[in-house]
């Protein structure tokens, strides 16, 4: 079980040597995507003037407070609670983000599904897992909201942030096969029949 | 509060709508920032019978969240919620029922606006966002009564999408009997798997119509750890479906353990003889909730 620090954005090859078990603490550069961001840049065509290649985008929909624009802040928000959500509605925009867009890492909770492990097998991809509902401790991990794009979508705009250490992620679904959600999976399968057994409903 | 009260000592409680509409903005905050004690302790207990590594190292994570979202005055989850408000009202209360619903979807914009907070409601057919948490039939507001002389209480809870997009409903018929009840709140459980963010609080309802069993699913999923079913059967369903769903090694996240659920919780409703209806609704471990209860003495913050 190893550490991983990865400077954004990272080679296919770094994040192939990633394994089911390993962590990964991320530096520098992250994106926020979500269900209606993606839903309008794959199913109604929409382009993003984000370069995300290589880049890892994290499932979320920020809590942001409206500033002006100043410096290196070219977003006009700063953090107020930036969390993570269940990954597994957006499932099918795994193959997608990678193929189109050249993403190479997922961050979120819960898990996805088959389709997205063969995306990252096929690709060389990974996802990490974040503690849901711990967004007051991952705020801490973000420097700034840098840029926004397609904000009409507020709050599920494609947000771009700096980060400062943020981690440590767990890896959960490597490119090599490996997923933790599926051996949990198989193992509440397998305990199932004694379960219902001893609450006399089997 | 002087706002709120008529002074006379047999006169009912008259609660002001502008005290409901400052009381529903605290509360929205508040919740989103303090877990209730019943929950934090139920960590704890969590936290000391856990004996998977990687568990107890999720588990440290939120304890630490829990923390650090009170020291840095931040909400605990990004997750804002659907807002819901449940309004208890007792003996001896005049309310003015429209314009406290006015004042709670007041109350409930200005915490969105002026916090800010996150507007996670949109219409259900353009998905368009007010920015102001509130829209058709939402904050959802459910009012009951109580024998309370003379007070009213408002809670606030605001309901997260993950563990309230695990909410199942299957109309069961008597020949199915309570076995095919506790099978369908396990294989839920297992199907919601790590996206409802465990620990959670399983909510169970069963009987009444489909529309009550649902609504004692989610009374059952928001109601405080360390309170029991009422019913005497429901009672024992609860304690038996905890023990299960906690030998299904799912576990905080879905990412394996023994946490998988504070607790079951069930609710029960009479049902028709051609019925056996059953729900399941959940509440993540961010089981937030905050109260404020108004009395002829002024009004109480509490969980």
């Amino acid at each position: 079980m190893a550490h991983h620090v990865l400077h954004m954005p990272a080679t296919e090859e770094q994040v192939r040597a990633l394994r089911v078990g390993d962590t990964v603490t991320l530096e520098d550069l992250l994106f926020g995507i979500r269900d209606a961001t993606q839903i309008h840049m794959f199913d109604r065509g929409r382009r993003t003037r984000f370069d995300l290649r290589g880049h890892a985008v994290i499932h979320t929909a920020p809590n942001l407070r409206k500033v002006e624009r100043s410096g290196t802040n070219h977003s006009g928000y700063e953090p107020v609670c930036i969390g993570t959500t269940t990954s597994d509605r957006m499932e099918r925009f795994t193959r997608p983000l990678m193929e189109r867009e050249g993403v190479r890492i997922i961050i979120g909770k819960g898990g996805l599904r088959d389709g997205s492990k063969e995306a990252f097998r096929d690709l060389g991809g990974a996802y990490l897992a974040v503690v849901g509902g711990a967004a007051a401790l991952e705020t801490t991990w973000i420097e700034a909201v840098e840029d926004v794009d397609l904000d009409d979508l507020n709050p599920e705009s494609l947000y771009k942030f700096r980060i400062k250490g943020f981690g440590p992620l767990l890896v959960a679904t490597d490119s090599h096969g490996g997923s933790l959600y599926d051996t949990v999976n198989a193992e509440a399968a397998r305990r199932r029949q004694a379960v219902l057994e001893r609450l006399g409903a089997a | 509060m002087t706002l709120m009260t008529r002074a006379g000592a047999a006169d009912p409680l008259v609660v002001a709508p502008e005290a409901i509409e400052e009381a529903a903005k605290l509360l929205y905050i508040r919740a989103c920032k303090i877990l209730p004690d019943d929950i934090k302790a139920g960590f704890t207990r969590l936290d000391a019978s856990e004996t998977d590594g990687t568990a107890k190292r999720i588990l440290a994570t939120m304890i630490e969240n829990i923390g650090v979202a009170e020291r840095m005055d931040n909400l605990l989850c990004q997750d804002t919620g659907i807002p819901i408000f449940n309004v208890l009202i007792g003996r001896n209360v005049a309310v003015d029922g429209w314009a406290l619903k006015e004042a709670i979807a007041r109350g409930t914009a200005r915490a969105t606006r002026e916090h800010p907070l996150r507007s996670s409601v949109v219409h259900p057919i353009t998905r368009k966002n007010e920015h102001t948490s509130c829209g058709e039939r939402v904050p959802v507001i459910n009012i009951d009564f109580s024998d309370r002389d003379r007070e009213l209480r408002l809670e606030m809870i605001p309901k997260g999408s993950g563990s309230e997009n695990g909410s199942f409903l299957q109309m069961l018929i008597p020949a199915d009997g309570i076995a095919a009840v506790k099978r369908f709140v396990v294989d839920r459980v297992i199907q919601a798997g790590g996206k409802v963010c465990p620990p959670t609080i399983v909510g169970v309802g069963v009987g009444g119509t489909s529309d009550l069993c649902m609504h004692l699913a989610k009374i059952a999923a928001t109601r405080p750890l360390g309170s029991r079913c009422a019913d005497a059967e429901g009672a024992k369903l609860e304690a038996a479906l905890s023990e299960a769903v906690n030998s299904l090694g799912i576990g905080p996240q879905g990412l394996g353990g023994d946490s998988t659920a504070f607790a079951v919780h069930v609710e029960t409703a009479a049902t028709h003889i051609t019925m056996n209806p059953v729900a399941v609704n959940i509440q993540c471990h961010s089981a937030r909730r905050a109260s404020a209860t108004f009395t002829p003495d002024g009004v109480a913050i509490g969980f």
